[in-house]
């Protein structure tokens, strides 16, 4: 019948293929091997842990040094990576938890509130440069965010030093001025980094949320004060 | 016209000519390949369909922005299956089953098929629901231009007889809300509470959000009562430049502490904003009482906000200083001192007095 042809349309092919049981089925399966040096190449699944873990540590400290010395350099946007910022998200939180617990039990920011925030301002900044017109893409915009939270690490780190000595007047000026040069610098560094990708009558409006998310950032660490 | 065959759902089916519309502009978008990342204004009708077809529907037609997005997808997937069957049948079905077969092809292909429709799933709810794109012209700004209508957003214009142009731009207006937040956090610091910062900032982003979105889509409702010529972008655009007052007003005062300074900003300033944002809502609506409804629940709730921002953090620092048998009433002006201090000061004064 015309449908049972058409059924067996696909099995057409099976009719010549008819295998008697005398002649042994036998033959050499041998998958060809590629060149070996393009795999060695992308392979890093064979090598020791401690290579992996130092190899990504020199990358991580080697943006740590760009962003200490801003220039217009590619290097934070060639191969970014997470891992920096997410280091120093959660040493900035951990260093902010348990502040300012005067008589309540709330305190200070918690953990989860400084995480939630540098994160949910650095993806709406990313957004923002995007929807301006940006050429850089999301996660390498997150990854110079996150990098440049750096200087305002090291401004907190400086201003529990100053908090052990006291929290009176003289104290909280110094706090003052390291807060505010941390997020200067801090500011400067994105900008170098980031303005490159806008069309330059742009930048300013791509800079301005990147000032108020740092701003935030210090108002915080100035505001620290620790729990008794 | 297409009336009749709108009746045949319970819920209104789909508009036949919008339909043919779809193929149509199917045929144009295959026949001319443009780039994928143009935004949604500058698209052929196809690709911007989704945004454009829901001006041009009414509200009864039930053919929501899903449906007209699924549609639209269901249509390009046909097309796709279609090109990949052709692909298929034209490598050669013959060795289908022929020596494959036995090796288990059919497991591998079902798999696939899995694979493929689940991608498909996925790509279509991303490219429905998360496609930026859709937000692109309302970030389309110079700075020049922004500089320009925050300066007018002060400036009430008195022509009333015709519609004001109102831009419709997210961009300022989301700063100057996230730049309203960074005063308030500033203001809270200069107001002497060190307590339960960290609720602080949750509330701060809360309020100020709160307030644009929530108002906007109030006042947008009302106009959509009365009647009135404005949509929900322009006038989310219309509070958030008039949000640009506030921001001034709490900055000034939150540093220096006069009563009387601040009524009177708080009139100058908070009444000039509201006056342009209530004179761009007069030209676009007609009738008295339509007039008087919305104007004067926008004055209302924009000149309120700003009095309860500025004295929902004044409050705290009186309140403390009250329970201390703080110093005399005539002293308003307030000094950024820690706490701890002015307990001890209290506690010898009394000490002292008291002996």
């Amino acid at each position: 019948m015309a449908s049972a042809e058409e059924a067996s349309r696909p099995f057409a092919g099976l009719s010549d293929v008819s295998i008697s049981e005398e002649i042994p089925v036998e033959g050499d399966i041998a998958v060809p091997v590629g060149p070996s040096t393009r795999d060695d190449e992308f392979s890093t699944l064979d090598e020791p842990v401690k290579e992996t873990i130092v190899r990504d540590l020199r990358a991580v400290g080697n943006k740590f040094i760009h962003v200490l010395y801003p220039k217009r350099s590619s290097a934070l946007l060639r191969d970014w990576d997470l891992w920096g910022p997410l280091l120093l998200c959660v040493t900035l939180a951990l260093l902010l938890q348990g502040g300012a617990a005067d008589s309540d039990d709330q305190g200070g920011p918690q953990f989860a509130e400084v995480f939630v925030i540098i994160w949910f301002g650095s993806i709406v900044i990313t957004l923002n440069s995007k929807l301006l017109g940006g050429t850089i893409s999301f996660f390498q915009s997150l990854c110079v965010l996150g990098y440049c939270i750096m200087p305002l690490t090291v401004a907190l780190i400086v201003c529990r030093i100053v908090l052990l000595s006291g929290s009176g007047k003289v104290s909280f000026a110094v706090r003052l001025g390291v807060v505010t040069a941390s997020f200067g610098w801090s500011t400067f560094a994105s900008t170098a980094f980031l303005a490159d990708s806008h069309l330059t009558n742009r930048k300013a409006l791509v800079v301005y949320p990147v000032f108020l998310f740092y701003f935030v950032i210090g108002w915080m660490i100035l505001t620290f004060s620790p729990g008794n | 016209m297409s009336a009749g065959s709108r009746s045949t759902e319970p819920w209104g089916g789909f508009d036949d000519q919008l339909i043919q519309e779809q193929l149509e502009v199917l045929e144009l978008k295959r026949t001319t390949a443009g780039p994928v990342s143009e935004p949604a204004v500058l698209r052929p009708q196809g690709g911007g369909a989704a945004v454009i077809d829901m001006e041009n529907m009414d509200d009864t037609s039930g053919s929501s922005f899903e449906d007209v997005g699924e549609l639209h997808q269901r249509m390009r997937e046909e097309q796709e299956v279609a090109e990949e069957a052709a692909a298929a049948d034209a490598d050669g079905a013959d060795d289908f089953l022929g020596v494959k077969g036995l090796k288990g092809q059919l497991g591998r292909q079902v798999a696939d098929e899995v694979w493929q429709a689940g991608k498909r799933q996925a790509s279509r709810a991303f490219n429905l629901y998360a496609n930026i794109d859709i937000l692109r012209p309302y970030f389309d700004v110079e700075p020049a231009q922004v500089r320009c209508r925050l300066l007018e957003s002060m400036i009430p214009v008195r022509m009333i007889t015709f519609p004001q142009k109102v831009a419709g731009e997210l961009y300022g207006p989301l700063m100057l809300v996230f730049t309203l937040v960074a005063i308030l956090l500033h203001g809270m610091k200069t107001s002497g509470t060190v307590i339960v910062e960290g609720t602080l900032m949750g509330t701060a982003i809360g309020t100020c959000f709160g307030y644009w979105l929530g108002v906007s889509c109030f006042i947008f409702f009302l106009a959509y009562l009365v009647n009135a010529q404005i949509t929900l972008l322009q006038m989310l655009s219309l509070l958030g430049y008039g949000l640009f007052g506030h921001c001034v007003v709490l900055l000034v005062t939150y540093n220096i502490h006069f009563h009387f300074l601040f009524y009177g900003l708080w009139l100058l300033l908070g009444g000039l904003s509201t006056l342009r944002m209530v004179a761009v809502l007069l030209s676009r609506t007609v009738g008295q009482t339509p007039r008087l409804l919305l104007c004067g629940s926008l004055a209302l709730l924009h000149m309120s906000f700003l009095l309860y921002l500025h004295f929902s953090y004044h409050r705290i620092l009186e309140g403390l200083l009250d329970s201390l048998g703080g110093p005399d009433p005539a002293a308003m002006e307030r000094v950024a001192r820690d706490v701890h201090q002015v307990t001890l000061n209290a506690t010898a004064r009394s000490l002292g007095r008291a002996q």
